[in-house]
């Protein structure tokens, strides 16, 4: 029996089905596991600031949550491609690449649901951000999970085994969001080091963050500036990741 | 069924063609040449072939999957190569290494493919549920895929493509590793298919292919060597017969027959005639011998030039008696 339409929502179901809702209903230690990162480190740094940081930390562990959730796009698309083979059943199916990688990506928002509505929580208790505040962090936060969903989606496609993409995202996870001063004020790092952390995309993320709540004082130019440099990024990764998408191997 | 204008290219409107198909590496190493062959819309087509003799890198070819180099491959008229989205509407793949995801169970695994295809939930759920049932795998649809045998997890794939509107199904090793009970279950549920679907199998098991096919192509280092259904391939070899002669250390052959050492013995292949008389002069002569119509093993050996060394052949100087 052919099929009249095809629904498109349903192939970006398929993925969020498989990649978060399934795993997370049938291993449910997934969901400690996605807790554990963000929030740890928030622990640490309000501990250590002596409570001094909580804003800023639950910024930073906001915007860690969402470039976490899309480098964790490499580890999955490779183990369901080079391990269970799921992705040549899908590419051999109607449905296309960029359906395929979005449901992907949103299975990755859709696992990291507990951390952000306990992350959320405790925004609204401590930080009290107001409408325009809430809204640029989630866009900062939606430009990260772009940017690092293009990084994941394009270091996916240079790997061909699964330990060799979770030792990938090991390093991208650190380098970009637990080195960079994404859970503290930029101004905690010395002088000759700082300018290596603006190497990250991160750094310029959380300084807007940081700003917007006014925990940081920044003129706005640089707050220009780095909006430019954080939507750039994004850009490009994107462009980046479009091009070395191969859905049918050359 | 052939269109007035494809019938001059010999391209079917209903089933598939491959003209001319290679695949080159790095622009030098080859890993398919020049493969044409046609099939009709329904039953089985396996390949055959030794490990990285091609198999794979066809039907990869077909199901979309991967470029050729050069070549063209049509699927119920639909140009694979040039229109692959319209083609992907027609057809689905277990690839080789498929494995049933481990934290789903059978039906989320049927249920998530029928998504991916496209299907409404609603939809997709009651077919996957009447799938299951079709193949016998009720009782498991909600247990974990990671505690189930391998033969319901290789079923489960099967299952999967099946529960879906693809009439071209493409099943790259189907049955390796299973034990030889849940093989033949598999068989059975393949040959019931072959009226409903085109299915394209490749597989290492000679006896599969001879048991399920319609149509058996051999490739041997990316070409096709030799295709046809058994009989044909029989007939095309011109050797229908087997004749092993058992116990045997020295034979003396009639002239021009070519025998090859097998372990305790030696094996002759050749036609109906020459082995009625050959079969004749080894009863003359009190020997242990066996004369049966030739396998594909036979004749895959025959056809790759491979197992059959020439070396250890020898040629008989006698006469027929």
């Amino acid at each position: 029996m052919a099929l009249k339409q095809r629904s498109v929502f349903s192939q970006i179901l398929a993925s969020v089905l498989v990649n978060a809702i399934y795993a997370m209903q049938n291993y449910p230690i997934m969901f400690i596991n996605t807790l554990l990162s963000p929030i740890s480190i928030l622990i640490v740094i309000v501990f250590v600031s002596h409570g001094a940081l909580i804003g800023i930390g639950i910024e930073g562990a906001l915007i860690m949550t969402a470039v976490m959730s899309g480098v964790s796009i490499q580890g999955d698309l490779s183990h369901l491609k080079n391990d269970l083979k799921l992705q040549d059943m899908v590419v051999t199916s109607p449905t296309s690449a960029p359906v395929y990688v979005a449901g992907m990506g949103l299975s990755e928002i859709v696992f990291s649901i507990p951390v952000l509505i306990l992350l959320t929580i405790l925004a609204a208790i401590y930080i009290h951000p107001t409408a325009i505040q809430a809204l640029t962090i989630i866009a900062v936060m939606a430009l990260m999970f772009l940017f690092s969903t293009a990084l994941g989606f394009f270091l996916s496609t240079l790997t061909t085994d699964v330990l060799q993409s979770w030792g990938f995202s090991g390093i991208v996870t650190v380098l970009l969001s637990t080195i960079p001063p994404v859970y503290y004020p930029i101004t905690y790092i010395p002088l000759p080091f700082r300018y290596i952390a603006y190497i990250s995309p991160t750094t310029y993320a959380a300084q807007i963050a940081q700003a917007s709540m006014n925990y940081i004082a920044i003129d706005p130019i640089a707050l220009f500036v780095d909006w430019v440099i954080v939507i750039l990024v994004c850009i490009v990764l994107l462009v980046v990741g479009y091009r070395k998408a191969r859905w049918r191997e050359p | 069924m052939l269109s007035s204008n494809n019938r001059k290219e010999g391209i079917r409107m209903d089933g598939l063609t491959v003209k001319k198909i290679s695949k080159t590496y790095d622009g030098k190493k080859y890993a398919l040449r020049d493969v044409t062959l046609s099939f009709p819309e329904k039953g089985i087509l396996a390949i055959i072939g030794r490990n990285g003799a091609g198999k794979t890198t066809l039907i990869r070819i077909l199901s979309t999957e991967l470029m050729p180099t050069k070549g063209s491959a049509m699927i119920n008229g639909i140009d694979v190569i040039a229109d692959p989205v319209k083609a992907r509407n027609l057809m689905a793949i277990v690839p080789q290494e498929a494995r049933a995801i481990p934290w789903m169970n059978p039906r989320q695994q049927v249920l998530s493919y029928l998504l991916y295809r496209g299907f409404p939930y609603n939809e997709a759920s009651s077919r996957a549920s009447a799938a299951l049932k079709s193949l016998g795998l009720e009782e498991n649809a909600k247990k974990l895929s990671r505690m189930l045998s391998g033969g319901t997890k290789r079923k489960i794939l099967v299952a999967t493509v099946l529960a879906s509107e693809a009439k071209i199904i493409f099943l790259d090793e189907p049955t390796t590793g299973l034990d030889p009970i849940s093989r033949k279950e598999l068989w059975e549920l393949l040959n019931k298919l072959k009226n409903d679907y085109l299915i394209v199998l490749t597989t290492h098991y000679l006896e599969e292919a001879e048991y399920l096919a319609d149509k058996i192509v051999i490739i041997e280092d990316g070409r096709l060597v030799a295709e046809g259904s058994m009989e044909e391939l029989r007939k095309r070899a011109g050797q229908e017969y087997s004749v092993r002669v058992m116990d045997a250390t020295n034979i003396k052959l009639p002239k021009g027959v070519r025998a090859s050492k097998i372990e305790k013995g030696y094996q002759i292949l050749t036609n109906q005639k020459e082995a009625f008389a050959l079969s004749n002069m080894l009863m003359k002569k009190k020997m242990k011998f066996s004369t049966n119509p030739v396998s594909l093993e036979d004749l895959f050996y025959y056809f790759a030039k491979r197992s059959i060394n020439e070396d250890t052949e020898e040629s008989g100087e006698g006469e027929w008696h």
